[in-house]
């Protein structure tokens, strides 16, 4: 276990370094620059007027679908690595039930195409 | 004893720091020229000179920029979220940093030889929708919230297509160790034994998912100017601006770096003869990614913007459906030709 721990001390401490530096850039300008606030700086950005109410507002449910079907198809990538790195020595059997796997997903996929789960107008 | 060991753990500590510094010192030395490099090349497109005055040049440009950055007043606005809105740009800047923990840049030359290194980075460019997110939430200003919605839908939709061209490098090499991929490409018949010639489909398919992944024009819709101002960066100014812009190229560079590592065999000379096998891996390793950048910034300079609807056509109707076909057919090429040798 601690090597295997071992091996991830690197991705730590670099990921402990870069957080240094993004620090340093993110409070670099609150320690040097120089501030004057007034309300219309402040004001969310808008086309020549005030906002008329809050900016988060309802939006299409086709943002949520694609979320959705990324979540498929992404825990399928994620299965198919440990297949793909182990394809060698997997022999018939592996190669085979990942085959009616894909299929299984293939009928899937083309049934939310035709569903126009896809679509975009 | 304990305490030698604490020492050796120390020493060994002090040595990774140094190496990380190194790695991501060089690293933004090389995103300031390449942001100059997409300037300039832009301009060259358009006949214009680009920046050329800071510096011979304008090689100081980047430089000047970053000061430039440092000194401007930092803004929030009053009515956004304002830990949310601060910590969106760090997550943006620091997850595109970490990936660079796991890049092989020669043989032997990475700070974390892990295993897993293709997955990680597959896990960290995933992570990176949530600096968006959080920008485009907590603005609270309607041009970063659609922004952040489409931004967020297309870096997801074409994460699908990068995964899927990954397992088919992976097939061939049956490895998830970075280096590894690159030593399955290390054979004596040089650029030809790259995966880009057997895979060269999925190596088009995964330079423009790539392309859609980073936000990079002719896929920027997610700061499409002419419609949405500046996307997600709208109430954003000072540094906090800057690292969006920074973890962006870095991301790219992270992109070109696996384009480098997958299709185009990394640290290794193009003709493993004499000549070549002189000069140093990392330095074929840079030439490759600035090649692969070289693309990118044509691409940018030359192709006009998609529109959302084809954007999501392309990414779902036909990347997604292409590359998981030829996971089929590449792994029954390898299975039926005997090929896939045991243990990759």
């Amino acid at each position: 276990m601690s090597s295997l721990l071992q091996d991830y001390l690197p991705v730590v401490i670099f990921i402990g370094v870069s957080a240094f530096i993004g620090l340093a850039l993110l409070v670099a300008p609150f320690l040097v620059a120089f501030g004057r606030p007034d309300p219309e700086k402040m004001s969310a950005y808008e086309c020549g007027f005030n906002a008329f109410d809050d900016a988060r507002m309802k939006f299409d449910v086709r943002f949520y679908l694609v979320a959705i079907l990324f979540i498929i198809f992404d825990l399928e990538v994620a299965f198919l690595f440990p297949w793909a790195i182990t394809f060698g020595e997997l022999g018939n059997f592996g190669f085979w039930s990942m085959m009616v796997f894909l299929a299984v997903l293939t009928i899937g996929f083309v049934y939310e195409w035709k569903k126009g789960a896809l679509e975009w107008d | 004893m304990t305490e030698t060991t604490w020492f050796d753990t120390l020493i060994q500590v002090l040595i990774i720091v140094a190496q990380s510094l190194a790695l991501l010192v060089g690293l933004l030395i090389i995103v300031a020229y390449v942001l100059l490099a997409d300037r300039k090349i832009w301009a060259a497109v358009q006949l214009r000179r680009g920046p050329n005055v800071v510096g011979p040049f304008g090689l100081f440009q980047s430089f000047a920029d970053l000061i430039k950055f440092v000194l401007k007043e930092p803004v929030i606005p009053d009515g956004a979220n304002k830990g949310v809105f601060l910590l969106a740009p760090f997550v943006t800047c620091l997850l595109a940093l970490a990936a660079w923990a796991v890049v092989p840049i020669d043989a032997g030359w990475v700070v974390a030889d892990i295993n897993v290194g293709v997955l990680y980075i597959f896990a960290i460019s995933s992570l990176g929708v949530y600096g968006t997110i959080m920008a485009g939430w907590a603005s609270n200003s309607k041009y970063p919230f659609l922004s952040a919605l489409r931004a967020a839908a297309q870096m997801v939709s074409y994460e699908v297509s990068i995964g899927f061209v990954i397992v088919t490098v992976l097939l061939c090499a049956g490895s998830l160790n970075l280096s590894a991929i690159v030593e399955a490409q290390n054979t004596s018949w040089g650029i030809l034994g790259w995966y880009w010639l057997p895979l060269f489909p999925m190596f088009v398919i995964f330079f423009i998912s790539a392309l859609a992944e980073t936000n990079r024009p002719p896929f920027d819709l997610g700061e499409a100017e002419s419609e949405l101002v500046a996307g997600f960066m709208v109430e954003y100014g000072s540094t906090p601006y800057m690292m969006f812009m920074l973890g962006e190229y870095v991301a790219i560079m992270t992109m070109c770096a696996l384009t480098a590592i997958l299709f185009m065999g990394g640290w290794l000379p193009p003709v493993p003869i004499a000549p070549f096998t002189w000069v140093p891996g990392i330095v074929w390793f840079l030439l490759k990614v600035l090649l692969v950048f070289f693309m990118f910034a044509m691409v940018k300079a030359m192709v006009p913007r998609y529109r959302y609807d084809q954007l999501m056509r392309l990414g779902w109707k036909v990347f997604l459906p292409i590359s998981l076909a030829m996971v089929v057919i590449v792994a029954s090429v390898l299975h039926f030709t005997g090929l896939a040798a045991a243990g990759g």
